[in-house]
Formats: C-alpha cells, structure tokens, sequence
C-alpha cells in the first residue's frame, strides 16, 4: 500500500505570508539575517560536506596538505571497504550495519505492536485515573535516557542480556512505546468514535470494528510514529556502547566510532560509514519532515 | 420490527457524570418515537444504552421481547445513525452499504439486491461510486440513512442525524424520513433538540430533561397540556404565556384583570400559573368587549403572522400571535382577550400541571 505520510498533517500549519523583512523593518535588516542564516548554514553543513567528499576521495587526496577541496581523484574504494573486508568477506562493518537494520527494525515494530492499542486503549475507554497513567507514561521520558545506563547495565548483567541484540531491542522499545503511545493518542483522537459505534451495530466485534476501520485510518499516522522510533533506535549510541561489546551484536553507531583510535585512523572508511549510516536516516527525516518541523517549532507533537 | 421498553434506566459515568436519571419508555412496534430535550439532558446517552454502545448503571433494555441488557450491539440487530453520518471515508458509497450486509455473510447476490434496493428509496443512483469525501452533507445523510434500512433492522437509531443540515434541506429530509419511516414500519427512535422536528415527525414525543422523562405523548397533547412548567417553556415557539393567577369565585384571575374559565378539579390553596398559547389571546383595541387593558411593547412582523408582546398588569412578556392584518404600534395602549378554551394551570412550587 502507498502511504504518504505527509497526509496524515492535515493542511498544515497556518503559514505566516508576511515576508521576514516587513515584519523586523528595514531592508538592511533582512540582508543581515540572510548573512547570518547562510554563515549558520555554511558552519553546520561543513563538516557534513566534507565527510560526503572525504568518502569518494582518494587516500593520498584525504591526507593531503594543504587539503584538496575540488581537485581530488574520486573513488569508491572506502565504500567498498564499508561492505567488504581485506580478505575479500563480509567486513565487520557490514555486520554491524545489518545489527542496526535488525535492532531498529525490531524494536520499532515492537513498539509500534504495543503502542498503537495501548494509544487506542486510552483514546477510547473510560479508564481509572486515566491521566495520572498517562501523565506517569509521559514522566518516562522526562529525563535523558542515559542517567540509567548504569541501574539497566546492572541489572541486564543479572539476566544475562549483556552483549545481546535482544537487551538492545528491548531497551529501545521501551523507551520507543511511551513515545508511540503519546503520538499515537493524538491521531487515535481525531478517529471519530462513531466509526467503531458504527461498525459494532453493524455486526462486529469492539475489536474488529478497531483493526477494519480505525486502523486503516491511522496508517499514515503509525507509518511517521514507526520512523519516529525508527531513527531513535538507528541513532542510538550510549545504550549500545555500553551494552554490548562483541562486534557480531554491535549496532552501527559504536563500530563506526571505533573505527577511529588506532594508531592510523582511516579516514576515508570513517567517512564512507558515515555516509552509508546517515542515508537512511535521511530518507526518514525527509518523509516526516512535516511532523519534525511540527515537533521542533511547537515543542508538541501535534495538537 | 419490535417495540423497545426501557425501564427505569439510570446512567452514571464513570467521571460521575449522572447523564440519564430515571428513565421510563414504552415505545410501540412500528413507532416513530421522539425523544426531545435541551442539550445535555441525557438523549444521546439513552439511545446509545438502547443501542448496546453505552452500559446502563442499572435499569432494563428490552428490544422485543429479549432482555438485550448484556447483549453487545451486533446482536441487538438495531441500526443507527449519527450527526456525524460515520460513513468509513476510504469506502465508495456502494461499499458503504453493503458492508453491513458483509459483515451478516450474506450470500453476494442478496447483498447486491439489498443495496439496489437502498439506493433506490434513498435515491443515491448517482452517488453510488464516490467517496464520502465527495458528497454534501445532506447526500452524505441520504446514504447514512441508506446504510442503516439495509439491514432491516428490528429498530432505527437516529440522534440527531439532520443537525448539520440546513434549514432547507432538514426539512426535506425530515420528510423523507417520516415517509420512509411509515413506508417500513420499523420501529424508529428519533432524537432531537428541535421541536419543530419532533412535533413534524413523531407519533409520540417523550421530553426529557436533566435525565428525567418530563412528558410523553402525541404532538398534539404535549403541545395543548405540557405536563410541567419546564415543558410549558420548551415546546412552541413562541413558547406558552406563563401567567399567575388566583382562584376568585371559581375563576381564574390575572394580575391584571383577564379572567380565564379553570379547568376542573382545581386546587384553591396554592400559588397557580396559567399557561396561556400565544394564539389564545388576542390584541384589540382598548375597551373592546370582554378585553383588558395592555400596552404593547413591540411586534414582531413575520410575514404571516405577527408577534405581539404586550405589557399586561406588570408582566411585560406576554406573546400574543396575530394575523398579519392587524396592526398596533408600539407602546400604543390595547386591549388583551382570552379567545382559547380552559388554559393548562401549574402549581409554581412544584412545576407540575394541577389540572
Ligand atoms: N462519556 C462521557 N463521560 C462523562 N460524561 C458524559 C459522557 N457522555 C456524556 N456525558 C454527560 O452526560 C450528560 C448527558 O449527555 P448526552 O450526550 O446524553 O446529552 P444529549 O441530551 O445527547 O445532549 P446534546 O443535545 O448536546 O447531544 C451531559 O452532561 C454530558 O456532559
Ligand atoms: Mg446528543
């Protein structure tokens, strides 16, 4: 099925037409802030630009000084190294990568199986103390993730999930269902629960009146929660460093990291990684983008 | 078809929220029964305990002659319309009928007959392969409507279904729907806050208010002898004259002189309130015979008729309907006559109809 994910923000935002400059005044002033705007541009997209050239430039060109920025032989040498190792198999990176695939793909699905009932649950029941559950869901992610590294390094090491994908898919699903329960309320809202009413009188069960109609309706809304949670769990560092260590379990982002502290760092690999690390990522953002400006600029998911 | 008895019905929301209070209904097989009330009074929550939506607290549901109280709402075989029509948006109107019937499992050919048959009553031939999102608001109703006769079920639902109309349109359908209605002789249970609707359609009208049943009759009784003062103020429009009055010498006395004949069986110690139609007085000319003397306050010019409000022994809100041909000018002094038969008369503590 075809979803858009944009279908799900209904017409958007109400735009501000004023143009920048009438708002603050003067025309000198929209100059600056373009300046200022495209030197802010120009800091933050360095360094992301550099590493997409250092990942097609030849070694001798990575290393040189003063550094190339334009006259350099291009390759694809790194991001074979990415895929392949030096014997010729499959290279400790690529296991990682297809680590990230599983543990992301995992946990999110995960969360997405528990949260979307669970969002529905609180959306259409009656419940006790509905909104102290709520709010108490809500509290889980109050703090950074990372102040319990050690309590879940603890007890993980009890029950024996140290160095497991399985530690890793449940932690990010449980930090991945409050979020999709929140999210999820929302679009659950705005279902009219006539639907279901509807479809009860009709003959179905509560349940079945939930997975014919309303789910069909949520598709759009579950598909931006699910990469939501999906690049939480890609772009996850701390849990995984800490929680596992053998290179056959390691995600992703700690086995990039590692490539850097030898004697010699491969740079043009580094880079090569990185690259093939944050393309996904991209193609995610740019499908929820709507949702992400939402989030950024009201500081709520969505109404 | 069945008739559905409800019996002391009580509803409280978990939130505390007591929504229906006491109610009583005893409504006929092939009934068109409407249910009347100011916003809050409990209305949708009946219908929707009627329907199996909502669980009552305590009290009875029967639909025929089954006890449906435990029954969930596919089994109670009733169909329902909502305000909002609750079509599924990703269905072409065709669909939308006939997934009832689907979920029945009824063989292919007798649903497509059913939906023929629909779509014919409802007149839908045109609009058979669109998305909701493509239909008017009232052609969205037709086939909502359309949806709940498929089933033949043994009662319609509806609350308040013609709400997001307007006023044209609600007046077709209002008469589409009491024809279809008596067409089928299904048993129908209409809810509204609009008492044109409920005196237009109903059979029987029950009013409720604050959870309580206050009134239940044809149109005709509830309109000549509201049975409470709240009543009295609810139906009609512009609603019934509330006047005080003392009991004289076995007649009834207004402040301001007009003496009204009292119905029998009046009690003689109690503060009264006669309730007088706008079209049981009339505006004269002062000193015309059998009048007493009131002000106009203004007039209301509606075309066919006109809406006196006369100033009458210190109430100033007295509503007298006229034809259009008479004319007084504001605050020009008039005379005021009782034309109408023995008023309705109410106890003002009680607020219940005496006699
Ligand atoms: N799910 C609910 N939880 C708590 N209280 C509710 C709930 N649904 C309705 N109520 C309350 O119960 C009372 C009756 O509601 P109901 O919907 O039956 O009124 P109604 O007569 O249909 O009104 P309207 O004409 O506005 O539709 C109202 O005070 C309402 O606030
Ligand atoms: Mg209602």
């Amino acid at each position: 099925m075809a979803v858009s994910v944009d279908d799900a923000v209904s017409a958007g935002p109400v735009r501000d037409h004023t143009p920048p400059a009438r708002r603050f005044g003067g025309r000198g002033r929209a100059v600056l802030e373009v300046a200022l705007l495209t030197v802010l541009a120009v800091v933050m997209l360095f360094p992301v630009l550099w590493m997409v050239e250092t990942s097609i430039k030849e070694n001798r060109d990575v290393y040189a000084i003063p550094a190339k920025f334009f006259d350099f032989k291009v390759t694809v040498d790194h991001f074979k190294d990415v895929f392949v190792s030096s014997s010729g198999g499959r290279s400790g990176l690529s296991v990682s990568f297809l680590n990230s695939v599983v543990v992301a793909g995992v946990s999110t699905v995960l969360a997405t199986v528990l949260g979307v009932p669970a969002a529905w649950a609180y959306s259409r029941f009656a419940l006790k103390a509905k909104k102290d559950q709520l709010f108490f869901i809500l509290s889980t992610r109050f703090m950074p993730p990372v102040v319990v590294v050690i309590p879940i390094f603890l007890m993980y090491r009890q029950v024996g999930l140290i160095d497991t994908q399985l530690g890793l898919i449940l932690i990010y699903t449980a930090f991945n269902v409050p979020f999709t329960i929140w999210m999820m309320k929302g679009f659950v809202d705005e279902v009219p629960a006539e639907y279901e009413d509807a479809a009860m009188l009709d003959g179905y069960t509560r349940l079945q009146a939930f997975w014919k109609f309303t789910l069909p309706l949520l598709v759009p809304g579950i598909a931006a929660t699910a990469v939501f949670a999906l690049i939480f769990s890609w772009n996850e560092f701390v849990f995984a460093i800490f929680l596992t260590s053998s290179d056959d379990v390691r995600t992703a982002p700690p086995a990039i990291a590692g490539l850097i502290g030898g004697t010699t760092v491969d740079w043009g690999l580094v880079a090569a990684s990185s690259v093939v690390f944050a393309v996904p990522v991209l193609v995610f953002a740019y499908l929820v983008r709507r949702h992400l400006v939402a989030g950024v600029t009201l500081g709520a998911v969505r109404r | 078809m069945a008739g559905i008895e409800v019996t002391a019905l009580h509803k409280r929301y978990p939130d505390g929220t007591v929504a229906v209070d006491h109610v009583d209904l005893s409504i006929g097989d092939g009934e068109l029964f409407v249910m009347l009330g100011p916003s809050g009074c409990g209305k949708t929550t009946t219908l929707r305990a009627i329907a199996g939506l909502e669980r009552q607290t305590t009290g009875d549901i029967r639909i025929g002659d089954t006890l449906v109280n435990d029954l969930p709402p596919a089994e109670r075989d009733i169909a329902m319309v909502f305000q909002f029509y609750a079509l599924y948006p990703h269905l072409r109107t065709r669909d939308n009928l006939a997934f009832p019937l689907r979920a029945e499992g009824l063989p292919k050919s007798e649903v497509h007959k059913r939906v023929e048959e629909a779509a014919r009553l409802m007149r839908l031939g045109p609009l058979m392969d669109r998305r909701p999102r493509r239909l008017s608001g009232g052609e969205q109703q037709r086939v909502a409507l359309a949806r709940a006769l498929v089933r033949r079920p043994r009662a319609f639902l509806m609350d308040e279904p013609l709400t997001n109309l307007d006023a044209e349109l609600r007046a077709d359908m209002r008469t589409e729907i009491k024809h279809l209605q008596g067409q089928l002789g299904t048993t129908m249970v209409y809810v509204t806050h609009d008492q044109v609707e409920a005196m237009s359609l109903g059979h029987r009208i029950a009013i409720l208010n604050k959870g309580r049943v206050e009134q239940i009759g044809t149109p005709l009784e509830v309109y000549d002898r509201p049975a409470s003062l709240f009543c009295a103020e609810f139906i009609g429009s512009p609603p019934m004259n509330l006047i005080e009055v003392e009991v004289v010498d076995g007649k009834l006395h207004s402040k301001g002189g007009l003496v009204l004949t009292p119905p029998p069986g009046l009690p003689r110690d109690r503060s009264l309130v006669a309730g007088v139609r706008p079209e049981a007085l009339e505006v004269t000319e002062p000193g015309a015979e059998g009048s007493v003397p009131a002000r106009v306050v203004s007039a209301e010019g509606l075309g066919d008729e006109v809406i006196y409000v006369v100033d009458h022994g210190g109430q100033r809100d007295v509503r007298v309907r006229m034809p259009p041909t008479v004319r007084f000018a504001t605050d020009a002094s008039v005379g005021l006559r009782h034309s109408g038969g023995t008023p309705a008369v109410y106890d003002v503590h009680t607020e219940d109809l005496v006699a």
